[in-house]
């Protein structure tokens, strides 16, 4: 376990050398993701202590959300002038990017498959 | 006047200048959503996240602690969003195989969830009045914490307000997707994470993860690939809409 936090908090420090170096709009750690995918798809295996450690930080994602979400304190005031606009725009864009991304991607797949891709999209 | 009550102030001034607090409470109040959550056979509109985020602001709130003070304490929870996010590698590594069939259509798809998600909040807001640093705020909340706040920063926003916008799009989207994938018979799982890590990143993985293994790692790959498209189209769609 302790190797394997090791290993993700080095990918983290690359994906964040390579950010501040390039200046890149992305931040550093969704760079390690990338690089790690990478090095996994090169090597071809995942072994069992990363795997382990991976499903335990992941198991519990979202508490560590719950710090930046505490910050809603700090937003009352704007939150109660704009209630409105913000409730309405959240929810109206959350369910459209939902809705459009779905059903886009389930045709592009069915297109896909109609071509004739093999089983493309199906169950592997 | 009871001995007793002065020792224990004296001891709630020393807890409250510790981290220990703040690190403490986040863990306990997380526990207990987590404990309604499943009591709740799992429903989505238990979200953890919202819970815990109630109970800890209710606290927070009775006890006059300032929100910078819980984070001294909160901030180890939140540092580990960096090494889990590198850790989303790993389960979207064992969907290589889908992964390479799908490159075209996944692609294709982002581009079209990452601007539809910024257009549409920003058209929503502007229509009904909101400010315009409210509007450049909202623009980038369908990506994950760190790069929203980036974003936003970049843009004219206010990073703080991305960061609880963006938590409240992912509770959105964790408590809404299944009812919109009823509406829309969507079942493939592949397509029901994909959709959902574009739309409410790293809560709606969460939430993905929970349906399947499959879910979980298309979410993941689309929260990503979402944070990367959106940093690169945001500043470029915000300069040609302003002008």
């Amino acid at each position: 376990m302790l190797l394997a936090l090791t290993l993700l908090l080095v990918y983290q420090l690359l994906g964040e050398v390579i950010a501040q170096f390039f200046a890149l709009p992305v931040p550093g750690p969704v760079i390690g993701m990338g690089l790690l995918f990478a090095t996994l798809a090169v090597r071809g295996a995942v072994s069992d202590e990363l795997r382990g450690t991976a499903n335990g930080l992941l198991q519990h994602l979202s508490l560590l959300f719950v710090p930046a979400g505490t910050g809603v304190m700090l937003h009352f005031g704007r939150l109660a002038d704009e209630w409105l606009a913000l409730v309405a725009s959240l929810l109206i864009s959350t369910v459209v990017t939902i809705a459009v991304s779905a059903l886009l991607l389930r045709a592009l797949m069915r297109a896909l498959m109609a071509r004739g891709g093999a089983d493309a999209g199906r169950e592997s | 006047m009871n001995p007793v009550t002065p020792r224990l102030g004296e001891i709630w001034v020393y807890l409250s200048a510790s981290p220990l607090l703040g690190l403490t409470l986040t863990l306990l109040a997380y526990q207990a959503a987590f404990w309604l959550h499943k009591r709740c056979n799992g429903h989505p509109a238990a979200n953890p996240v919202l819970l815990s985020v109630l109970a800890l602001v209710a606290i927070l709130w009775a006890t006059g602690t300032p929100y910078a003070t819980y984070f001294e304490g909160a901030q180890f929870v939140h540092f580990l969003l960096g090494p889990a996010t590198v850790a989303l590698a790993i389960p979207l590594y064992a969907q290589l195989a889908r992964l390479r069939r799908l490159a075209l259509p996944l692609l294709l798809t982002l581009v079209a969830g990452s601007v539809t998600a910024a257009v549409s909040a920003v058209a929503v807001a502007a229509a009904l009045g909101g400010s315009r640093v409210t509007q450049l705020s909202l623009a980038p909340k369908s990506v994950t914490t760190p790069i929203a706040m980036g974003i936003a920063e970049r843009i004219g926003g206010l990073p703080s307000l991305t960061a609880v916008l963006v938590i409240m799009t992912g509770i959105l989207g964790a408590i809404g997707a299944r009812y919109v994938y009823r509406l829309l018979a969507i079942k493939d799982e592949a397509v029901r994470g994909f959709a959902l890590g574009i739309a409410s990143h790293g809560i709606g993985t969460a939430r993905a993860f929970q349906e399947s293994e499959q879910a979980g790692a298309f979410a993941a790959l689309a929260m990503g690939l979402n944070g990367l498209a959106t940093a690169l189209l945001l500043p470029l769609l915000v300069s040609l809409m302003t002008g």
